[in-house]
């Protein structure tokens, strides 16, 4: 029960980070997205082993939440929630992969380990990636820009519904199942039984709404389009962000920056 | 002009589970009216209410808006004429920001933009809500999802506003604000509601609807004096015109 009404709050909260205005709110909502299409490409690209490599992505991230005023602790938080995935699909190639790559002093570090950290690494930088995206556009521009895009509009429309109705249905979920509680003892009536019920219910419920909805969106004239009246337009100084940001993450990809950092600052050192 | 005038003659609605709600209805509200739909859960306030703009289409009888019979063919105009409001705002309520949600019928209606934003700020700020205009459904209060359900109905400019319990689950405040809200609309207007005191402020009219039929309809203050009639149809006397508890103990 609390968990429901505690994911919900934190989307909510997420949604509204995208209410603030600096400049990178302003910005329009396709480039951001293209944008974050073209890091999560570019980083997804690099080979098993490249960790040195990915650091210089850091920079995407770590600009976009300071210009654009996210709490850190919080964004943290939400990628350390989804963090086990990318965990476990790393957890085993240590084991696998045994063959040593380099020496860390008297460690000697296998391939297992580079790759996991490589897994690890691209997790963090694509996931805060994605989750910066929406917390400076907001869902619903997000689902404006897909269908801008392209994106097929029922598809739009569907995301756009499953976002709104979200609230509206863990709301429910939440206060059927803080009801259950409140007349279940000693863990009698949290069972299954119960609980297929109760799934049942908010089916029901799930399409009696979806009914309702359906009439009104007929009597205000609902034809099977849904129209949008906010006027997109692209500034140079969108263009300008696009085009900027992918040159460096092109660049980044192609060219080992961190190694030329590295030898330059040993060569100085000598 | 003709087109306020609502007019029922006998209708019947059996829902297709066999259910019928509505046996021979006939009414008649006419241009700038207030009239108030009163009676018990069941009754059949909400099925007349989805009959008024074709929500649902007489399996007898008819209903006219104007000089024009609900049909599948005249549904467009009629839901223009019509506007109804939902007893949930969640149900209403479904686009993204509170702006695209009052644009929503304007656009579908095909009017040039700047139309439709002429429309909107207009209906936003009949109710008070233009502050609202960018913010998401979900994160309002229960009287501003109203205020904003409503308005997203008269930016379509309707000449009859219909609506489902619009008292229910709104603060007392709020309550008179929606109700001083609604005095000042000329459109013709039918309530349904269990809230009789707020029929007792707004509307002039009242039918009483008991098990699908009309029990009775006539001047509110006659309606509500008739004790019998109320009891007799799961009502009670209005508050307001009970006893009061300190001067009169029972």
């Amino acid at each position: 029960m609390g968990s429901i009404e505690n994911s919900l709050y934190n989307i909510g909260y997420l949604e509204t980070l995208s209410y603030q205005s600096t400049p990178i709110h302003r910005l329009d909502p396709r480039v951001k997205l293209l944008t974050t299409m073209v890091f999560i490409v570019a980083v997804v690209s690099f080979p098993k082993y490249a960790v040195g490599s990915l650091m210089p992505f850091m920079l995407y991230p770590v600009v976009l939440i300071a210009l654009g005023n996210l709490p850190v602790g919080f964004l943290g938080k939400k990628i350390l929630i989804a963090a086990p995935f990318a965990f476990f699909i790393g957890i085993f190639n240590p084991l696998l992969d045994r063959q040593v790559m380099a020496h860390l002093g008297p460690l000697a570090i296998s391939g297992g380990w580079v790759s996991f950290a490589s897994i690890m690494l691209r997790f963090v930088l694509t996931v805060s990636a994605a989750l910066i995206l929406i917390a400076v556009t907001g869902f619903h521009q997000v689902c404006a820009a897909l269908e801008r895009l392209g994106m097929p509009r029922a598809f739009a429309l569907q995301l756009l519904f499953l976002y709104r109705y979200l609230f509206v249905l863990g709301g429910e979920a939440a206060r059927m199942v803080r009801a259950r509680a409140l007349r279940s003892f000693d863990g009698r009536g949290l069972g299954f039984g119960t609980y297929g019920s109760l799934l049942g219910h908010l089916l029901l419920r799930t399409l009696d709404r979806a009914q309702r909805l359906h009439l009104a969106m007929l009597s205000r004239g609902f034809d099977g389009e849904i129209r949008l009246l906010r006027p997109l337009q692209l500034h140079g100084r969108d263009v300008g962000f696009f085009l900027g940001w992918s040159a460096l993450f092109v660049l980044l990809r192609l060219c080992n920056i961190s190694q030329w950092w590295g030898t330059w600052v040993m060569g100085l050192v000598k | 002009m003709s087109h306020h005038i609502i007019e029922v003659d006998d209708l019947h609605y059996t829902y297709p589970d066999g259910n019928q709600v509505l046996k021979g209805i006939s009414v008649r509200v006419t241009h700038g009216e207030k009239v108030a739909l009163v009676g018990a859960n069941g009754a059949g306030k909400s099925t007349l209410l989805l009959q008024f703009n074709g929500c649902l289409l007489p399996e007898s009888g008819r209903v006219r808006i104007g000089e024009m019979p609900v049909t599948k063919k005249t549904l467009k105009h009629v839901r223009r004429t019509v506007g109804l409001i939902f007893q949930d705002p969640d149900d209403q309520l479904f686009m993204p920001l509170v702006y695209d949600d009052v644009a929503f019928g304007p656009l579908n209606l095909g009017l040039s933009p700047e139309e439709v934003d002429r429309q909107v700020m207009q209906a936003l700020a009949a109710v008070g809500a233009v502050h609202l205009k960018d913010r998401p459904p979900y994160h309002l209060s229960g009287g501003e999802k109203r205020a904003v359900a409503i308005a997203a109905v008269l930016s379509l400019t309707p000449a009859i506003l219909v609506m489902d319990e619009p008292s229910s689950n709104l603060d007392p405040k709020t309550r008179r604000q929606l109700i001083e809200l609604l005095k000042t609309f000329e459109h013709s207007l039918i309530i349904a509601t269990h809230d009789l005191d707020l029929v007792l402020d707004l509307c002039p009219r009242t039918i009483v609807l008991k098990e699908g039929r009309i029990a009775a309809d006539g001047p509110t203050r006659a309606i509500m004096a008739d004790e019998a009639l109320l009891s007799a149809c799961n009502l009670e006397k209005p508050l307001r015109l009970q006893g009061c508890p300190v001067c009169t103990p029972a």
